[in-house]
């Protein structure tokens, strides 16, 4: 091994299996860091215990994906550092702090590939906070990793892919799936007829779901509006507006969710340029197709650079890793380099078709009730978040989160940010990318007090 | 946009010093345009520990912290909102014989100047504060000191000024400063220019390039404290906590978390962020553990800093320029100006007005960095030596609190 500190892979999800695999093809040797116990990320998470389910059950149609990325991880034992559960919770100056076993390692890295995944975006409504509501990728979390359904009767809604998935896939487990309330008119759905050239499979796929779900007699409801989670301690209907008409059905758990949002603080942390992207109604860090951020020898892959789905992840995570060899001087496959980047390109379009079918409902944001909590660690109401705005007169981000605690709680804004963000925009009538961007710090998740600096270094802890 | 303004009072510089000038002035009828160069509070007066404490002072600052004490309890009535100011107390720790004498000699020296201070033993500080860890010797209670949220707490004062009339200039960087007939005129961003009788510097770390402009260099320096709080816990801590000699700082908020301060962190490329090295943080959380057994199972939630302007004799620059009648500076605070600032404001208006003021200052004037190097206060002992062996700390003793 050369005397250069070894590349550092952030997340053992799609991207950053394939971004681990390229740089081990080409002889090096990557410390892989995930907080999840094994490789997969979110989508193909694995079972926590094996307990009879198939690959099929789990994954449905992605299975044969599932596992030949399970499988290229196994092949790479033996030529990576892996660290399962570990936490990395503070980057700087090309050195990383992780959380592992326990202690607190800090390992310098020489170039960086950050595969750090999403999360559900939400937008709080009535009874977003009662206990067996959950996020549709929690729904699908709970599932998966632990065979556990969040309920016996659910509703699935919001918007994105993911509402028709997740519901199809409780379907299939044996639950009763009520209904599926989907925010976007039924109209906004024409637009995946766009989609067809470019991916056909998954139009068809979509499609399947829908049909399959209706022949079950799932309720498939569009255009809702007034969404609502009701119930005394825990839930038990939900409510919505539909045509005017007010609609309720009982049930005893919801999958809620409006997309997904990228992970970027570790992106912010290592000093990335961020812009705002419309598509995703996010600040994104900036990077070029090959996923090379601002800051040199950092680059950036998958769903944690702008969400774009699995398929894409693999491919940027590949082509991020070529992109860290071509920096070093090191042979790349040009061909391999073109096809990436192409595939790349066609799934962005495909994107763009699936933000118009899947739209976000931006508009709830202003009718958030001033009683509702939008912030849920800090326990801070969307009245409490507007009269700090009007009495500061603020209408940026950071400024709110100093004086109302928005985003300052255990989970960092994660969760409430871009919620916060919308209702200060609608509040003061800026637009959405007006009102600026919440700065990350570290740590980027809770850490003990206790958390003691291990005296060890990376290298010879491999 | 270009717009012009012709007032009174510029104010260069929209921290806690600045914004609680620009009210005060604003409430003795002066025309006063406020700017900052970004937000209002939103450096080191906004992200500071926020101890408001006397206790641990110079002798020489004590009088002015006297008369921000006054002004504390009165927030809700001068700026609408109490800025969670607790009057908790003040604890300050010993762990060693030599740190107990120091917090006597301390105590002694400034018998006169009404703090109060409460010497306890090991057994009254087991009995009074059995939540402290049992290796603590002793400490020193400043009854009448306590801690409040400085980011409600600067935002206030500006949002304040702002409804008392005050032209608070947001996002405003003043490019330059010059002397025009009997008063100046200011450029700043966004197409900005304004003429003003009076320029109060009190542009924090960023002040001494004013001062500069005006032929009084100052030896000023950045420094950038490093803050963790907590998750939310129980009520644990009733007091706001520093330690002799330094090491960490430590206060319990109504909501539960606990801010822990300590170390050193560093800038980012932009010079006005600075975030807490990773290992800073750890050695905080590890002390704050170690002192506090019931945090030991605790969680940190969040790390900051903040960037603070710091003189070597921890004195701030306060007082008319030497060199340019109508320019007064007021900056310079060494990691302790969040509970003087109201106090430097009601003083900076009363020069403005007056021309003096009733608060003694002599020892902030900006002619001591101009005097010849043998007269100047020795850069890292102080009259009452603590910390000596120490880079410069927030404040002389060590701990900020
Ligand atoms: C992390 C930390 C912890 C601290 N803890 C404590 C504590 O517990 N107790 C205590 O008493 N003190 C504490 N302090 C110190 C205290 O916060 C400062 O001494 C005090 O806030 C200084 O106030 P200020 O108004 O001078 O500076 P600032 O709040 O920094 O204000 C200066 C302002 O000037 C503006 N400015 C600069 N250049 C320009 C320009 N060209 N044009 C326009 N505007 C400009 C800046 O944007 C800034 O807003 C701490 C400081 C830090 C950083």
């Amino acid at each position: 091994m050369s005397a250069r500190p070894q590349p550092l892979v952030v997340g053992a999800g799609p991207a950053g299996i394939r971004a681990a695999a390229a740089l081990v093809a080409a002889g090096l040797r990557p410390l892989v860091v995930d907080e999840a116990p094994a490789c997969g990320g979110q989508i193909y998470r694995q079972r926590l215990v094996q307990d009879g389910r198939s690959t099929k059950d789990l994954y449905g149609s992605e299975a044969g994906k599932a596992e030949r990325l399970h499988a290229a991880f196994a092949a790479l034992d033996g030529h990576i550092d892996y660290w399962p559960q570990a936490l990395l919770w503070n980057l700087r100056d090309g050195t990383a702090d992780i959380a592992v076993a326990g202690t607190s390692r800090r390992v310098a890295y020489d170039g960086l590939i950050l595969a750090t995944g999403a999360t559900d975006r939400v937008l709080p409504v009535p009874g977003w906070t009662l206990p067996g509501v959950f996020t549709l990728g929690g729904s699908q979390v709970s599932l998966k990793a632990q065979g556990c359904a969040i309920g016996s009767r659910v509703v699935f809604a919001g918007s994105g892919p993911l509402l028709y998935l997740v519901a199809w896939q409780y379907m299939k487990a044996g639950v009763e799936v009520a209904a599926v309330l989907d925010a976007a008119p039924a109209t906004a759905k024409l637009n995946l007829i766009r989609a067809v050239p470019l991916d056909a499979g998954i139009v068809l796929r979509g499609a399947r779901f829908v049909a399959e779900l209706r022949l079950r007699g799932v309720a498939i409801r569009t255009g809702v509006e007034g969404l609502r989670f009701e119930g005394e301690g825990r839930v038990s209907g939900v409510a919505w507006r539909e045509g005017g008409r007010e609609r309720r059905l009982a049930c005893d758990g919801v999958g809620y969710g409006l997309a997904l949002r990228s992970e970027t603080q570790l992106a912010d942390l290592a000093g990335c340029t961020f812009r705002f992207d419309d598509r995703d109604r996010a600040w994104l860090p900036t990077r070029d197709v090959a996923g090379r951020s601002s800051v040199a020898g950092v680059y950036l892959a998958g769903d944690g650079a702008g969400i774009a789905g699995a398929d894409a992840a693999e491919r940027a995570g590949e082509r991020a890793a070529l992109a860290l060899l071509e920096d070093r001087g090191l042979a790349v496959d040009r061909a391999r380099v073109v096809a990436l980047e192409t595939e790349l390109a066609r799934i962005g379009r495909l994107r763009d078709v699936l933000e118009a079918a899947f739209p976000f409902p931006a508009h709830w944001a202003g009718a958030i009730d001033d009683s509702i909590t939008l912030c849920r660690c800090e326990g801070i109401t969307a009245g409490a978040v507007r009269e700090a705005a009007k009495h500061f007169d603020i209408g940026e981000i950071n400024r709110l989160k100093a004086v109302s605690r928005v985003g300052m709680g255990r989970c960092q804004g994660r969760i409430c940010a871009a919620a916060s963000a919308e209702v200060l925009a609608a509040a003061t009538g800026k637009p959405i990318d007006g009102v600026g961007r919440l700065r990350a710090q570290a740590p980027v998740k809770p850490i003990p007090l206790a958390l003691q600096l291990a005296a060890d270094r990376s290298e010879d802890a491999a | 946009m270009s717009r012009h303004l012709d007032i009174d009072v510029a104010i260069v510089g929209g921290g806690l010093v600045g914004s609680s000038a620009a009210l005060a002035l604003r409430n003795m009828g002066f025309d006063v345009a406020l700017l900052d160069k970004g937000f209002c509070g939103a450096q080191a007066s906004g992200v500071n520990y926020g101890g408001v404490r006397r206790q641990g002072r110079p002798r020489e600052q004590l009088p002015l912290s006297q008369r921000a004490h006054a002004v504390w309890p009165r927030l809700k009535e001068l700026i609408g909102i109490d800025g969670e100011f607790l009057r908790s107390g003040h604890l300050k720790l010993a762990r060693s014989e030599a740190d107990m004498a120091s917090l006597e000699a301390y105590a002694a020296e400034v018998a006169d100047q009404g703090l109060d201070l409460e010497l306890i033993g090991h057994n009254g500080l087991r009995e009074r504060f059995p939540w402290i860890d049992g290796s603590i010797l002793g400490a020193s209670l400043c009854a009448g000191d306590g801690h409040a949220n400085p980011r409600l707490v600067s935002a206030g004062f500006a949002s304040a000024a702002r409804r008392a009339g005050v032209h608070v200039l947001e996002n405003t960087p003043v490019a330059g400063i010059t002397r025009n007939g009997e008063g100046f005129a200011l450029e700043a961003g966004t197409g900005t220019t304004l003429t003003a009788a009076i320029v109060i510097n009190s542009a924090g770390a960023w002040a001494d390039r004013f001062a500069a402009d005006f032929g009084e260099p100052v030896p000023l320096t950045r420094i950038y404290p490093s803050m963790i709080v907590t998750e939310p816990l129980p009520p644990v801590m009733t007091v706001n906590i520093g330690i002799e000699g330094g090491g960490i700082y430590a206060r319990q908020v109504e909501r539960g978390n606990c801010v822990v301060g300590g170390e050193r962190a560093l800038p980012l490329a932009d010079p006005d962020f600075s975030r807490p090295r990773g290992d800073g943080a750890l050695a905080i959380m590890n002390r704050t553990a170690e002192v506090f057994p019931a945090l030991r199972h605790a969680q940190a939630i969040r790390f900051w800093s903040g960037t603070e302007a710091a003189m070597p004799d921890r004195n701030p620059v306060i007082g008319f320029s030497g060199t340019t009648p109508g320019l007064i500076h007021a900056f310079g605070f060494t990691g302790a100006g969040f509970q003087i600032a109201p106090g430097v404001g009601e003083v900076l208006a009363e020069l403005v007005r007056d021309g003096r003021t009733s608060t003694p200052i002599e020892a902030f004037s900006i002619s001591r960095f101009s005097r010849p190097a043998t007269s100047r206060p020795d850069q890292h002992r102080t009259s009452h030596g603590s910390g000596a062996d120490q880079p410069p700390e927030p404040h002389n003793r060590g701990a900020h609190s």
